[in-house]
């Protein structure tokens, strides 16, 4: 039973703890709830700092039933990720407006501990486990001081280092379970809806006008890692969702309906050349698809390459994960089917009246020379990159093209696919990324979000499918401001960086390799790569129980590394003189002889001689060298024979009683 | 005082009666090592095992990465506290101290000797009586006294039996114990009575109530210095002159011995006799006079001072213990 009253200081610790907790959580709750946690959290403050009363027991019942209420209310429910985690945090809140017992005040920390693992769910970067070891320090430091019932405030030095000292104790242990603790693949049950948030990446559709969010986030799509030599800065299209179906406004992907068997795999192409392999660790997204650069040669199992050169993952990517791939830059995709053409030359019958006059008037050409016409249009006309782009009307690609001519790379790619089909050219719309920061440091590269990008594809008889890039036509001096050229920069010639701006693009770069290897070894770490890692180490040879073995037995050497620093280094000193003579302590301790804090060698050894008459002749010959050493005539003869004294020295454990009567 | 508890035998070591009771009463001073030092999670250890399964079936059904890290950690966390805690007594000394006399219905303290034989400070070392929660104390490094009170309602010997040294420093989750029983024990004497006043037998003249009256008037005679006189009295001139230690002796000291005897009170019941006698014994002592006590199996010579008072009072408190 811990029945006590929680210590004042191990209170204010507790306090501090959860809301160091608590305020990631705080961030990411509606206003309304976390409004309340901060006022619950206040009272309890002021509770400790101003002698504030608690609230009674009706009071906390009823603040307990509303704020489930208003859990309920925002979320309408109070399960799943985020409403659960709400609640958590709401009844974190109130349970420290009733900490009467120590046992109250250690279970509201362990329900800490709990709560930060649910942050998790929100993120795992390198920072969040920064944040983790901090925290978890932070909570163990809280339990140390709950539980030394004579703690004040001066006592806090000694819970830090005593938490700091179990912690890192624990990391070894800690170490050897992450990598050897069988990981069982999940999920075990099904995961609530919102389990992995809100997609980050590219949509699964285009109206012109949503790609701009991601143009403004520099988050990391995926990172890439080469086999050979990185591509070109032209050849960096990353092939993403491909759309086929418009109504003038709004591109979309194949219906169901308009997927047939047809679809489900690649159509055959020729490659000319080597291809590229490389390793891409996608962030996870919550889509179903992955990046490749064009055009994909080979996929992982379990990924599916469609009938336009997509890859789909059977699951949504709710983990960060690494994929084998490879690509053919150079190839000839000639294969079209008659029903593929016409889905490739759908268009709204009634929309956009002038583009596809203007389409029209390109009868004569061939399809070569009308791509050419189109691209020439771009170029020729004031038209100007830009990521505001005023707003477009029902005819929405006749209003880009003849009049307000501002747009970025999806008004070009939806524009130009809307010529092409409109001229009898099968086109479709494809998005991705375009272009790559290469990390010197990790020697990997990375894409980002702000890279989106979306060009078109143009079939062309005798040539196949043609990307064709009708932003990339756009010279930088129509780009309109320099936000607009750097986001630009991912489709024409690199612009140099400021020189000022070099260390601090280093440092970036130092960050995201340091973050990459974390993703690789700590986040990507999963039953897979657990296997191939003991497989290396020869470990599976015996099986599962054989690896378990294996844990087991290690687990006991790390503990047993582990207890001997906290066993026995923990009473030794570097003075050899001391260490030796603690050690004749020791032995006599052994044999209940202690000798007192008032009591020095010479006198100790005198009271033991009374005691034990039978070791007063050795207790005292270490006792005069160790005097004489400590004291000051002492030489290196002195030093040898005390030591072996000392070393030597081994009283019998014999009844004492026959000295004393 | 230095004589040790002799290490335990396997067989004792192995008696699973030490786990729940301790052994019986041993002599001397107790040192806490792995054979007398037992550990189990506490309620709160549960608790924490239960979160910990529950974070693990998070970190398990999300596949995440930094979950699986935490609890790692809290697994270790709890597996280096075992060591912690077991460490906390790891090597304390027990010794028993002396308690001194109480009457009964008073409590009994009995102070222990903790030595700490390290120089780390050991945290929220918890010393209890079965059934009572007790206090915790910190351990500086040697010698640390703390002491356990137990009431002590009937008069004789109160034995403090089996108590606990226990901790759960550093986190709680598991607590760390050691049952011992070093034999203490504390001389109860028999409450006084209630109804003041000494025996008619001195008084005729003074109606009971022995004030200033007595022992001071009159010079009377001089008698050898007994231990336990009161300086005042004893002849300081005679000292002066080499000639012994001799107390003065007044009127109506050396005429009546004062004598405390059973007898004096028939019909009445032998533990109330012994409280009445016990109250006699402080009043005669409080005035300073020389008293003798008769019980039926004993009887003690008149004599004054602190140590014929517990000779007498010891006497009175052991009455009927066979010897």
């Amino acid at each position: 039973m811990n029945l006590a009253e929680p210590p004042p200081s191990g209170r204010l610790w507790l306090l501090g703890a959860l809301t160091a907790v608590t305020v990631p959580q705080l961030v990411r709750l509606p206003i309304a709830l976390s409004t309340i946690c901060v006022l619950l959290l206040g009272w309890r403050y002021g509770v400790e700092l101003r002698g504030w009363r608690l609230p009674s027991r009706a009071l906390r019942l009823l603040l307990t039933g509303c704020g489930a209420l208003a859990v309920l209310f925002v979320y309408h429910t109070l399960f799943g990720r985020d409403a659960g985690l709400a609640l958590l945090t709401v009844m974190l809140c109130l349970k420290l407006l009733e900490l009467r017992t120590v046992r109250d005040a250690m279970v509201t920390a362990f329900l800490g501990y709990f709560l930060l693992a649910g942050g998790f769910l929100y993120g795992q970067s390198l920072w969040v486990g920064i944040y983790l070891l901090a925290m978890a320090w932070l909570l163990t430091t809280t339990l140390v001081a709950l539980n030394h019932p004579a703690g004040n405030r001066k006592c806090a030095g000694i819970y830090l280092r005593q938490g700091g000292m179990l912690l890192l104790q624990a990391l070894p242990l800690m170490a050897l379970l992450f990598v050897l603790f069988p990981r069982i693949p999940g999920p075990l049950w099904g995961l609530p809806k919102d389990a992995f948030g809100g997609h980050t990446g590219l949509s699964n559709h285009m109206t012109l006008a949503n790609i701009t969010q991601l143009a403004d986030s520099e988050a990391v799509a995926f990172r890439v890692q080469f086999d050979g030599p990185v591509p070109a800065a032209n050849e960096l299209y990353w092939r993403g969702p491909v759309f086929w179906v418009t109504d003038g406004r709004r591109w979309d992907p194949l219906a169901a309906g308009q997927r047939g068997e047809w679809y489900r795999r690649p159509p055959p192409y020729t490659a000319y050349g080597k291809p590229v392999r490389y390793t891409l660790t996608l962030e996870p997204d919550n889509e179903k698809w992955l990046f490749a650069l064009d055009l994909p040669a080979s996929a992982p199992p379990h990924v599916r390459v469609t009938e336009d050169f997509q890859l789909r993952l059977p699951q949504r990517a709710a983990q960060r994960r690494r994929f084998a791939l490879s690509s053919y830059l150079h190839y000839r995709a000639e294969a079209i089917t008659p029903r593929e053409r016409s889905l490739a030359l759908q268009l709204p019958p009634r929309a956009n009246p002038r583009t596809r006059a203007l389409a029209r008037s390109w009868d004569k050409l061939s399809d070569a020379e009308i791509v050419q016409q189109a691209l020439d249009y771009f170029r020729n006309n004031p038209f100007y990159y830009t990521r505001r782009p005023p707003p477009l009307g029902d005819n929405a690609i006749d209003d880009f093209l003849f009049t307000t001519r501002r747009g970025f790379c999806e008004h070009y790619a939806a524009a130009f696919t809307t010529l092409m089909r409109a001229a009898g050219i099968p086109a479709r719309v494809v998005t991705g990324y375009q272009g790559g920061e290469v990390n010197p440091i990790g020697g990997y590269m990375i894409v980002r979000q702000s890279m989106a990008h979306a060009w078109s594809e143009v079939y062309l008889k005798g040539r196949g499918w043609v990307r064709v890039d009708p932003t990339a036509v756009i010279p930088p001096q129509r780009v309109e401001s320099t936000e607009d050229l750097q986001r630009f920069r991912s489709t024409a010639p690199i612009i140099p960086l400021n020189v000022e701006l070099a260390w601090l693009a280093h440092l970036r770069d130092g960050l995201d390799a340091l973050n990459n290897a974390w993703n690789q070894w700590v986040l990507g770490y999963n039953n897979i790569r657990q296997q191939r890692l003991l497989q290396r180490l020869g470990l599976l040879r015996f099986g599962w129980s054989g690896a378990a073995a294996v844990l087991a037995a290690a687990f006991a050497a790390v503990l047993g590394l582990v207890a001997l620093q906290i066993l026995v280094r923990g009473e030794t000193t570097k003075d050899p003189l001391l260490r030796l003579y603690r050690r004749v302590e020791r032995r006599l301790e052994r044999l209940g002889l202690v000798r007192n804090p008032y009591e020095g060698p010479q006198t100790f050894a005198r009271r033991i001689a009374t005691l034990r008459p039978d070791i007063a002749p050795a207790l005292s010959t270490i006792t005069d060298l160790y005097v004489a050493l400590r004291y000051g005539h002492g030489g290196m003869t002195e030093l040898t024979r005390f030591r072996q004294a000392a070393l030597r020295f081994r009283p019998s454990r014999r009844t004492t009683d026959s000295y004393v009567s | 005082m230095t004589k040790t508890a002799a290490p335990l035998g396997w067989r004792q070591r192995l008696n699973p009666a030490r786990f729940l009771r301790g052994l019986g009463p041993e002599a001397g001073p107790v040192t806490l090592n792995r054979a007398r030092i037992f550990i189990l999670p506490t309620r709160q250890g549960l608790a924490y095992a239960l979160v910990l399964f529950a974070i693990l079936a998070g970190a398990v059904n999300y596949e995440n990465s930094l979950a699986y890290a935490l609890v790692f950690t809290l697994v270790g966390l709890g597996v280096v506290s075992i060591l912690h805690t077991y460490r906390n007594l790891q090597g304390l000394v027990i010794r028993a101290g002396r308690p001194l006399p109480v009457f009964a219905g008073e409590r009994a303290l009995f102070p222990i000797g903790i030595v700490n034989p390290t120089r780390r400070r050991r945290y929220a070392v918890v010393l209890s009586l079965p059934g009572t929660a007790g206090s915790a104390v910190d351990l500086a490094a040697g010698e640390n006294w703390v002491e356990l009170s137990q009431a002590a309602p009937l008069r004789g010997r109160l034995f403090l039996g089996r108590f606990v040294v226990a901790t759960r420093f550093p986190l709680g989750l598991l607590r760390a114990w050691s049952h011992i029983d070093l034999g203490m024990q504390c001389l109860v004497y028999p409450a006084p009575a209630l109804l003041r006043g000494l025996p008619p037998t001195l008084s005729g003249s003074d109606g009971g109530d022995g004030d200033r009256g007595f022992g001071h008037e009159e010079f009377a005679a001089l008698r050898p210095y007994r231990v336990g006189d009161t300086l005042s009295h004893v002849h300081w001139k005679a000292v002066a002159r080499e000639q012994g230690m001799q107390t003065k002796q007044f009127s109506g000291e050396a005429a009546q011995e004062l004598w405390l005897a059973w007898e004096l009170l028939p019909g009445t019941a032998p533990e109330l006799r012994l409280r009445r006698l016990c109250r006699w014994v402080l009043e005669a002592d409080g005035a300073g006079l020389a008293y003798g006590l008769t019980l039926p199996d004993r009887r003690i010579e008149p004599a004054i001072g602190a140590a014929h008072r517990r000779v007498c009072l010891e006497a009175l408190a052991l009455f009927g213990e066979s010897r």
